[in-house]
């Protein structure tokens, strides 16, 4: 891992590693661009990008990155089939409408895909709602469930079912506790956010 | 329209600062060609050695190239002096800025008013125009100054569908390419309110087919009722409403704010009104008018590419940045996510942003922030 990839969130770092030099990415949902701006530097990747958040956007541009305002849910359906090496849907899946549809669309667009999600059925979320009988608010998701833009929540194991029941093959996986990697054994318990590299 | 049909003086001839005249003749796309078109152009900041820093802003309908010196008409400040100068997002201390005033328009440029070969003033035997046609204009005068390529190509309104012809049709003259508030196509809507400004400035009797040149009167009326109807697709119902509101204007007479039960301008947005549409006949030739809506009109970029947008853009390796703003809805934010949709289909670096401004199509011109933010980092 090189200097420019270690100041990234873990998940997007280990993502920015895993891509290929000189390819085509898609970031949907890029915030303020930072992958994209790691991959384009380091790794003289062609790195476009969709945000939803307008000021996020101008961010982008004046970092010199292309990227398209626009949801998602609705403007996916708009790229080309095939037209990425990668798309990349970062800490996002949880808050589309359709999450199913959503991996069909990365699949469309791209050849591979790289999906983070945080992952619910992390042991302090079940504690959370064991003992206190509360939807749980973590240092991981510190948002209330009245305000949350989580809408679906899923877990390892629910992911892992999705991608069986639609025939996407997971290359890799990585899990993450506390900002660290661990292992992959009891992920759904251990881990508080997961990344998967998938393809058809 | 008692108001608006005394001011029948001459248009004051516009001396332009530089002017540049085609050593050959102008190819339209009517099939006819233009002799003799010359390109009136302002320009600010120095031209680099390799001639590499250049910018070309594009006007929009009833501007020109008095982008950021004051116009020698009006006297007011130039039309994009916020964004235009030193240290300003379009910085004139690396940037050189060239805005042309587009064939077919008054300032300086060939258009109905110059003198044809005859030694008449065209008039309506000027031949009709494309904003492709204004973009070969803008094109011959960038190989006249030995400008290749340029850094970037800007244009808000009428200037960014010349922006967008120039990438389509010249798509190795620009690196960048900026547009705002714009379309790829007009729209019946766009149409339709331009037809009632041309049907404004015929209806009028001082129009006189358009040979009004050697007279003294001018279809001034005609012409201020164009601008007028033009004026309110430039701004918002909230932007109206907060300036205007159903405010009434003082009477001639002192008497605060009461209704004539006349036909004066009673409210304060008929006033304002009146005076966008007097002020601009001061400046504005009636057929210019008529033949730039008509450009405007026929633009649809995809239609000049087989049919398909994507294609316009196939041959191009220019950045993109499309802008609109919330409250446009002249050309509304789903006419700049259909060239996003094109340029992604090629696959063309694009970036696009939906700003938001309370000034509807007129935004571009004003005081938004975030803008002045995206073309700074844009043209980085």
């Amino acid at each position: 891992m090189n200097g420019a990839t270690t100041q990234l969130r873990p998940d997007l770092a280990v993502i920015a590693e895993h891509i290929d030099a000189g390819t085509r990415v898609l970031d949907i949902g890029c915030g303020d661009g930072a992958l994209m701006a790691v991959l384009r530097d380091s790794k003289q990747v062609d790195a476009r990008g969709l945000e939803i958040d307008a000021a996020q956007v101008e961010q982008c541009v004046a970092r010199g990155l292309s990227v398209v305002q626009g949801d998602a849910d609705r403007d996916l359906a708009d790229y080309p089939d095939g037209s990425f090496d990668y798309a990349i849907l970062s800490q996002t899946l949880q808050t589309a409408e359709r999450p199913d549809l959503m991996l069909d669309q990365l699949l469309r667009v791209g050849r591979q895909a790289f999906v983070s999600f945080p992952n619910f059925a992390n042991w302090r979320m079940r504690r959370a709602l064991l003992l206190h009988g509360r939807m749980p608010v973590t240092r991981h998701l510190p948002v209330s469930w009245y305000e949350t833009q989580n809408i679906h929540h899923v877990t390892v194991t629910d992911f892992r079912e999705l991608l069986s029941d639609k025939g996407v093959r997971a290359d890799r996986s990585w899990f993450f506790s506390g900002g660290r990697e661990i292992g992959s054994t009891g992920a759904n318990w251990r881990a508080e956010y997961a990344v998967f590299q998938l393809s058809r | 329209m008692r108001n608006l049909s005394q001011a029948t003086r001459p248009m004051p001839a516009p001396t332009a600062s530089h002017s540049y005249t085609l050593p050959a003749s102008l190819p339209l796309d009517s099939g006819e060609a233009l002799e003799g078109v010359t390109i009136a152009y302002e320009s600010y900041g120095e031209l680099s050695a390799d001639r590499d820093n250049v910018i070309l802003v594009c006007h929009a309908l009833t501007g020109d190239q008095y982008l950021a010196s004051p116009h020698p008409v009006t006297g007011k400040p130039g039309w994009w002096e916020r964004m235009v100068g030193p240290g300003k997002p379009i910085d004139t201390d690396r940037f050189h800025v060239i805005c042309a005033n587009v064939l077919g328009s008054c300032m300086g440029s060939t258009g109905p008013a110059s003198l044809a070969p005859d030694g008449k003033p065209y008039a309506m035997r000027f031949p009709v125009i494309t904003i492709r046609d204004m973009v070969r204009g803008l094109v011959a005068l960038l190989d006249g100054l030995g400008i290749h390529q340029l850094h970037a190509v800007v244009g808000g309104s009428m200037g960014g569908m010349q922006a967008l012809s120039l990438a389509a049709n010249f798509p190795d003259r620009a690196a960048r390419v900026l547009a705002i508030a714009t379309t790829a196509r007009h729209s019946a809507q766009n149409i339709a309110f331009h037809e009632v400004g041309r049907q404004a400035i015929m209806a009028d009797p001082a129009w006189a087919d358009g040979d009004y040149y050697a007279g003294d009167t001018r279809p001034v009326a005609g012409l201020s009722v164009a601008r007028m109807a033009a004026h309110i697709t430039y701004l918002s119902e909230a932007g109206l409403t907060e300036k205007f509101g159903r405010r009434l204007q003082d009477r001639p007479d002192g008497t605060a704010g009461a209704k004539s039960f006349g036909f004066d301008a009673d409210f304060q947005v008929e006033s304002y009104l009146r005076y966008q549409g007097s002020g601009f006949t001061r400046r504005f030739d009636a057929n210019s008018y008529l033949y730039i809506t008509r450009a405007m009109d026929y633009f649809d970029l995809a239609e000049e590419h087989g049919g398909k947008l994507g294609n316009a853009f196939s041959g191009t390796s220019a950045r993109f940045c499309l802008v609109s703003f919330d409250s446009d809805w002249l050309y509304p934010t789903a006419e700049s996510r259909h060239v996003v949709h094109a340029l992604n289909a090629s696959g063309a670096p694009v970036s696009f942003v939906e700003l938001s401004a309370p000034f509807g199509h007129d935004s571009f011109l004003l005081d938004v922030p975030a803008l002045d933010r995206v073309v700074k980092g844009f043209l980085e």
